[in-house]
C-alpha cells in the first residue's frame, strides 16, 4: 500500500541528506517532488497544493537540532501535516440503546459496497451485536443473490423482498430487525452516479425513511481527481457519517484517502484490504501517514504481534536473539510465529524502511514452506548447531526435505548472515539502522536463489572491514 | 455509424458538461499569453481531468517549446493546438475488433474487481447482437458471490446463450466448454467474462493465462481480443494495471466504462502514450446499448465540449 509514494517520498529525503541545514531553496525542491508525488497518487490538485502551502510554511524557519538531520525534520513536518489531514478518526461505530443501529451503505457502481457489507456485518458481530444485512440493491441483476451469498459466509441474516421499491424493503428491513433479534440493520443500496439526480434521490428517499444513525460512503481508493466530486455530492445529499475505502490490498497509493476527507471533513472509518470476510481495517491516520512516508506500519505490527505471538516466547526468544545459542530450531519457531500473523509480504510491508527495500524481493510463501521442510530434516545437534552439516549431512537432510543440497548449503549460510545481522541490528538507530538493515536483509538469500553475487561481494567486504579493525 | 455514437457520447458526456471542458473555455480566452500562470491553469485542468502529471507535462512542455520557436502565437486558437496534440496522442487508437475469418471470435475481458466486466460483456454481447452476429457468452468468473448469476440474467435480457459451471468451479474448465461450444454451435462471437483481480495478486493473474491457453487450444488464435475494462474513474493506477494485466494476457485493448459521471478518463491519454494500448469501447451509460466504439477524434471533441463554440 502507498508503496510507489513512499519510494517518491524517499527520493526526496535521500535527496535532503547531507545538506547541513533547511534552507528555503532545498525546501522549495522537496516541495515540488512531494507535490508531484501526490499527484501522482491521485491526491487531487487542490488537496496537493494546499498540503504543500502548510508544509511549506511549516517546515521554513525550523530550526535543525544538531542531533537531527534535515530529512528527519523534513519528514516530521510532512507526517504531522498528513495525520492532521486525514484525522482525527474514532474508527468506533457508536451503537445506540434502544437498537436498533441503522447503517446505510452507499457509494459509485463498483466501489465494492456488497462485498464490504459482509466484512463490516462480520466486524459488528466481533463486536458482540447481531447485524440484519437487508438487500435494496434492486437495480444491478444479481446483487440480491450476491449479498445473499455474503450474509451466508459471515452467518449474518439477510433481508431481502427480491426486486421491489428500495425504500420500502429499507424500512421493512428496519423493522424485521427486531423480530429476528438483530440489534444492527445494514442497508446495503445500489451503486449510483452522483450526478444521476433519480438515483440520488432514492438514496435520500431510504435515508428519510429508515433515518439511518451511521451513513458510510464506500469509495475505491483507486479513485483519481474525480474522487473529490463524487464524495461531496454524496455528503451533500446524504450527511455521511464516515467513509470506508475499498480496495487497499492493490498497489494503488490511495490519495483519494487523503482528498475525501479534505474536502468532506468527514472521517475514514474502515480499510477494506483483501477479498476475504475478515480483510477489514480500522482507519488510523497517524499507521496511514507512516505507510505513506515509508516509515512503516509500526503500530499495526506491533498489535499484529501481540495478537498472534505468545508474550513469554517472545521474551524468551529475544533474549536467544541477543546471545549466540541463537540455532535453527528457534529459527523454525520463528518463522511459524510469524506466518501466524499474516502473509509474509504484509508483514515486511510494516516494517519501517522496508517497503522500498522489500518491493523487488518475491516473497514466495512456497519457498518459506521448503525452508521450514529443510530445518525439519535436520537432527537436532544439527539445528543447534549448524557448522556440523558436512556434505554427507547436507545430502541426507536434502532428500529428507525434497531439495538439492545446494539449498541446504544456501540456508545454512543465510542463516549465518542473519545471524551475523541481528547482532549489527542491536542498538541500531533509527533511520540510518534500519534502512541499512533493510538493505542488508534484502540481499539475505533466505528467500530464493538470487543475488548470490552480491551477497558475497557483500560477506567479503564486511570480512575485510573486520579484519582491519 | 460514427455519426450515431458521436452524438450518444456528447450526450452522455454532456450530463454535466464536463468540468475540463469549462475549465478550458475560460482558459483560452483568445488573444491570452503562454505565461507561467497560463501554463499553470493547463496543467491544473489537465491534471483534474486524471491524464497524469507524466502526460500533462509532456503536452506542456510540448506547448512551451513551440510557442518559443514561434511555431504559434498567442492569437492562434490554443485549444486547438492542445486538442490536436490529445488526438494525436490517441491516434491509431480507434481499431474495431479484429474478427476470426475462420471459426469464432474470442473476446476475453478482464480487470480489476468493479470496473463493470460483468455489464461490458452484456453490452458488448447487445452491440454484435445487433450488428447480426451471433454471440456467446462463458461466466468464467466463478469466484464472486453471484458474478455468473448477474451474467445469466444479462443474457437472458440480452437474448444470448451462455456457459456457465456452478460457482467455485475451475474458470478453465468453463473456458473449455465454452470454447468447444462456440465451435459446435458455429458461434460468431465468444465473449469470456472473468473474475476481477487486483493486478498485484499474482497468482490469479497466473489464472488468465491459463484460460488463455484453454481457448487457443481450442480455438487457434483464440482469444483475439483481450480487453482491459478500466473504470473511467480510475486515477494513476490505471496505469499499473495496464501494465501488468498486458504482462499477463497481452492486452489488446480498453473498454472504459462509466465515463457517463464526471470523471475524464483522461487516464487513457497516458496510457495510450506510455503502453500504446488503444481504447476500443466507451461505456457511458447504463442501459444495454450504452456503449459505443471508440473514436479518438470525436473523444476529444466530447471531452473539450465540442470545440466550435470556444471563445
Amino acid at each position: 500500500m502507498f508503496e510507489s509514494l513512499s519510494e517518491k517520498l524517499g527520493g526526496v529525503f535521500r535527496g535532503l541528506t547531507g545538506r547541513g541545514r533547511l534552507t528555503e531553496g532545498n525546501i522549495g525542491e522537496a516541495c515540488e517532488a512531494v507535490r508531484t508525488a501526490l499527484l501522482e497518487a491521485d491526491v487531487n490538485f487542490q488537496v496537493a497544493r494546499d498540503f504543500i502551502d502548510q508544509v511549506r510554511d511549516k517546515a521554513i524557519g525550523l530550526e535543525v537540532l544538531k542531533t537531527l538531520r534535515p530529512d528527519q525534520v523534513f519528514v516530521k513536518v510532512i507526517h504531522d501535516e498528513l495525520v492532521r489531514l486525514m484525522g482525527p478518526v474514532d474508527p468506533k461505530i457508536p451503537f445506540k440503546v434502544p437498537p436498533p443501529t441503522v447503517i446505510m451503505m452507499a457509494g459509485l457502481q463498483g466501489s465494492g459496497k456488497t462485498t464490504t457489507c459482509g466484512k463490516l456485518a462480520r466486524y459488528i458481530m466481533e463486536k458482540g451485536h447481531r447485524p440484519l444485512l437487508v438487500a435494496c440493491d434492486c437495480h444491478r441483476p444479481a446483487a440480491i443473490e450476491q449479498l445473499m451469498i455474503v450474509g451466508a459466509g459471515v452467518n449474518a441474516p439477510v433481508f431481502s423482498e427480491g426486486i421491489g421499491d428500495p425504500v420500502r424493503i429499507a424500512k421493512h428491513g428496519v423493522k424485521a430487525a427486531a423480530e429476528q433479534n438483530c440489534d444492527v440493520v445494514i442497508v446495503d443500496t445500489a451503486g449510483r452516479l452522483h450526478i444521476d439526480q433519480a438515483m440520488m434521490q432514492e438514496a435520500k428517499d431510504i435515508a428519510r425513511t429508515v433515518k439511518p444513525d451511521q451513513i458510510y460512503l464506500v469509495c475505491d481508493a483507486m479513485t483519481g481527481q474525480d474522487a473529490v466530486t463524487s464524495a461531496k455530492e454524496f455528503n451533500a445529499a446524504l450527511e455521511l457519517s464516515g467513509v470506508i475505502l475499498t480496495k487497499l490490498d492493490g498497489d494503488a497509493r490511495g490519495g483519494a484517502a487523503l482528498s475525501v476527507k479534505a474536502v468532506t471533513g468527514k472521517p475514514i472509518k474502515f480499510l477494506g484490504v483483501g477479498e476475504k470476510m475478515d480483510r477489514l481495517e480500522e482507519f488510523h491516520p497517524e499507521r496511514m501517514a507512516s505507510r505513506i512516508l515509508g516509515m512503516g506500519d509500526v503500530v499495526s505490527l506491533v498489535e499484529k504481534a501481540h495478537a498472534a505471538v505468545d508474550q513469554q516466547e517472545a521474551a524468551r526468544m529475544q533474549e536467544k536473539l541477543r546471545s549466540a545459542d541463537f540455532g535453527l530450531d528457534d529459527f523454525l519457531n520463528q518463522i511459524k510465529q510469524m506466518r501466524k500473523m499474516g502473509p509474509l509480504k504484509d508483514l515486511l510491508a510494516m516494517v519501517p524502511g522496508m517497503g522500498s527495500a522489500m518491493k523487488d524481493l518475491p516473497v514466495d510463501e512456497h519457498e518459506l514452506d521448503q525452508t521450514e521442510a529443510i530445518i525439519h530434516s535436520m537432527t537436532a545437534k544439527e539445528r543447534s548447531n549448524p557448522d556440523l552439516i558436512d556434505a554427507s549431512r547436507r545430502r541426507r537432510v536434502a532428500r529428507g526435505s525434497g531439495v538439492d543440497p545446494q539449498d541446504v548449503a544456501s540456508l545454512v549460510k543465510s542463516f549465518g548472515q542473519v545471524k551475523e545481522l541481528v547482532r549489527q541490528m542491536k542498538g541500531a538507530g533509527m533511520f540510518s539502522g534500519r534502512a541499512d538493515a533493510a538493505r542488508q536483509m534484502s540481499q539475505i538469500n533466505l528467500f530464493g536463489p538470487q543475488r548470490k553475487k552480491r551477497m558475497r561481494s557483500e560477506r567479503k567486504r564486511k570480512d575485510r572491514k573486520r579484519r582491519s579493525r | 455509424m460514427a455519426f450515431k455514437w458521436l452524438s450518444r457520447l456528447t450526450e452522455g458526456l454532456t450530463k454535466t458538461r464536463s468540468k475540463l471542458a469549462d475549465g478550458v473555455r475560460n482558459l483560452f480566452r483568445i488573444g491570452r499569453k503562454v505565461d507561467a500562470q497560463f501554463l499553470e491553469e493547463l496543467e491544473e485542468t489537465l491534471i483534474l481531468g486524471d491524464v497524469g502529471v507524466e502526460a500533462t507535462r509532456r503536452i506542456v512542455e510540448d506547448l512551451k517549446t513551440r510557442y518559443r520557436d514561434r511555431e504559434i502565437t498567442a492569437q492562434d486558437n490554443l485549444l486547438e493546438v492542445i486538442k490536436n496534440d490529445l488526438k494525436e496522442s490517441l491516434r491509431g487508437a480507434d481499431k474495431p475488433i479484429t474478427f476470426n475469418p475462420s471459426g469464432p471470435t474470442v473476446v476475453m475481458i478482464v480487470g480489476v474487481n468493479g470496473t463493470g466486466k460483468t455489464t461490458a460483456v452484456a453490452r458488448l454481447a447487445r452491440l454484435f447482437v445487433d450488428e447480426g452476429k451471433s454471440v456467446l457468452l462463458a461466466a468464467c468468473d466463478t469466484f464472486r458471490a453471484a458474478a455468473d448469476e448477474q451474467l445469466a440474467i444479462w443474457s437472458r435480457r440480452v437474448g444470448v446463450d451462455i456457459v456457465r459451471h456452478r460457482v467455485g468451479a475451475d474458470p478453465g474448465a468453463v473456458a473449455f466448454d465454452a470454447a468447444q461450444a462456440a465451435v459446435a454451435r458455429k458461434i460468431d462471437l465468444l465473449l469470456v467474462d472473468t473474475a476481477g483481480r487486483l493486478h498485484t495478486q499474482e497468482n490469479l493473474m497466473r489464472e488468465l493465462g491459463k484460460i488463455r491457453k484453454v481457448l487457443a487450444k481450442q480455438i487457434p488464435g483464440a482469444p483475439h481480443e483481450v480487453l482491459l475494462v478500466l473504470d473511467a474513474t480510475t486515477g494513476q493506477n490505471a496505469i499499473v494495471q495496464a501494465e501488468q494485466f498486458r504482462a499477463a494476457t497481452d492486452v489488446t485493448g480498453i473498454f472504459l466504462a462509466k465515463l457517463d459521471g464526471t470523471a475524464k478518463g483522461g487516464i487513457v491519454v497516458a496510457i495510450k502514450q506510455k503502453l500504446g494500448i488503444p481504447v476500443k469501447f466507451v461505456g457511458i451509460g447504463e442501459k444495454a446499448d450504452d456503449v459505443v466504439p471508440f473514436d479518438a477524434g470525436a473523444f476529444i471533441d466530447a471531452l473539450f465540449g465540442n470545440g466550435g463554440d470556444v471563445g
